[in-house]
């Protein structure tokens, strides 16, 4: 079980590289579960409710291992829960694509 | 018979297919995605007519006239759009602000309050017209503005309502619409994420995310302050994650009993309205999102926030045991009872169906097609507070 730190690093030093993507119908459960129930708190076209905005121009500037480490581990204090139980790291990872250039359709 | 003609006429106008029709057994279903509400009614379960061009519907609610003719839809981008349910369309719309996440209408029926996030605040609005009466920033220092949630009608034209980020919550009497007075209450518990009132309108009770209690304003005695209720409910066993956020909609009351949902634990609490002491934690399935009393208040539904969205359990509320796990199908997101409860339907929203129960056998009488449904809404709410 490597560490949080390590988890971390290597999504940063390979985005998406070593992580392979999930497979189409994966694909599909994900994106159902974005813009469905992220979307309960984040809003349905991501522009947010309780929870912040999640659309591109929001998140630019963000670096990929800060947000995927916010799926992956909440973030304390607020309504964001942890994903980790819900989402391997090749979902979050392909989430976070997504969420940076849905013009790609990851 | 001649004097009756201009009368029948006129009610022909207002009627749909020619046939004079009332509104009591109708209702709305959002379609979430599609911005759509189907037109449904509960006599036959039936859809009458699908409804467009309602904007961002996630999260959407709605209210009702008094005449219970028109609906008033909330939706996530900050539109408030006017139905008639008679003639089954849209009669008008207003882009009220960026970001909203639901409403409500007076005790008089003449006023239309509705929450914001962005900006933070109340807005009220004439029934009639949608026109704007009155802007409530909800301001609490420095120039910060609150996410306002829990928004509720309360008897003597009242609004109430609190602030995710102030820990606050503040009572607008609205005798003059364009002046609302305020009555702030600070410090009430940390993150109040929803609220609702009694039946009766008397206590306002906010769900905190950020403390294991609640608040509890008695509007009878606003000079006595907010108090805390069921405090340390969750502290002997770990937090688990909150997929989705519960939601306190009505009050699910049988006898002396409330029953609502706890936040990070697979709990039901049964609450003693007496004295608002904890009575009792039920085990259920998952974290709950509605706990929801048949009007009777003998059973108890309740369903779940992802990943055990699939399922629904029934608590009988006198033994305070489950009688009843059902799997309704991926995604069930609201219910919403017949005004005497002898049928309940299910949004599921991952199948684009509605569910139709037997509410006294437990069993499934019939489905619906509906596009990624959430809230549904009959109209008897019109009468009462809260809703």
């Amino acid at each position: 079980m490597p560490s949080p730190a390590a988890l971390i690093l290597s999504l940063s030093l390979l985005p998406g590289l070593l992580l392979a993507a999930p497979p189409a119908q994966r694909q599909a459960e994900l994106r159902n579960l974005l813009y469905q129930d992220c979307g309960s708190c984040h809003g349905m076209k991501l522009t947010g409710g309780l929870g912040p905005a999640l659309t591109r121009d929001a998140l630019r500037g963000k670096p990929r291992e800060f947000l995927a480490a916010t799926v992956r581990e909440g973030r304390a204090g607020t309504p964001m829960p942890p994903w980790k139980q819900e989402l391997s790291d090749a979902d979050i990872a392909w989430l976070v694509e997504l969420l940076l250039n849905p013009e790609k359709q990851p | 018979m001649k004097r009756l003609w201009p009368l029948l006429l006129l009610v022909t106008v207002f009627a749909h297919a020619g046939t004079p029709r009332a509104t009591g057994d109708l209702g709305v279903v959002v379609e979430r995605a599609d911005g759509s509400l189907l037109l449904v009614e509960h006599s036959h379960d039936g859809i009458l007519a699908r409804i467009t061009g309602l904007g961002d519907l996630s999260h959407a609610s709605v209210v009702f006239s008094r005449d219970e003719r028109y609906a008033y839809v909330f939706g996530r981008d900050g539109g408030l759009s006017k139905v008639d349910l008679l003639e089954g369309r849209l009669v008008r719309r207003v882009m009220q602000s960026g970001n909203s996440i639901g409403g409500a209408i007076s005790q008089d029926g003449r006023l239309i309050a509705v929450s914001n996030y962005t900006p933070g605040g109340v807005r009220i609005f004439d029934a009639e017209t949608l026109e704007l009466l009155a802007d409530i920033p909800a301001e609490y220092g420095n120039g910060k503005r609150s996410k306002v949630v829990g928004l509720v009608d309360a008897p003597g034209q009242r609004f109430v309502f609190s602030l995710y980020d102030a820990d606050q919550i503040w009572i607008a009497d609205m005798r003059d619409p364009r002046r609302p007075a305020i009555t702030r209450f600070r410090d009430i518990g940390h993150q109040p994420y929803d609220a609702l009132i009694t039946p009766e309108g008397r206590y306002y009770i906010a769900g905190l995310f950020g403390d294991d209690s609640m608040s509890l304003l008695d509007l009878w005695h606003p000079e006595n302050g907010v108090r805390r209720i069921l405090r340390g409910y969750a502290r002997h066993d770990a937090r688990l994650p909150v997929y989705k956020m519960p939601h306190l909609e009505g009050w699910a009351i049988a006898g002396r009993q409330a029953f609502v949902p706890a936040v990070g634990q697979h709990k039901v609490l049964v609450v003693d309205t007496d004295d608002w002491s904890l009575r009792d934690e039920i085990d259920v399935h998952g974290q709950p999102v509605f706990v929801m009393a048949r009007p009777d208040g003998r059973h108890i539904w309740v369903n779940f926030a992802h990943p055990d969205n699939d399922t629904v359990q029934v608590i009988d509320a006198e033994t305070r045991r489950i009688v009843k796990t059902l799997k309704p199908g991926k995604a069930v997101l609201h219910m919403e009872f017949t005004p005497r409860g002898e049928k309940l339907w299910m949004s599921v929203r991952d199948e684009n169906r509605i569910n139709v129960y037997d509410t006294a056998t437990l069993t499934r009488t019939r489905e619906l097609a509906a596009r990624k449904p959430s809230g549904i809404f009959f109209t008897d709410r019109a009468h009462r507070t809260g809703l």
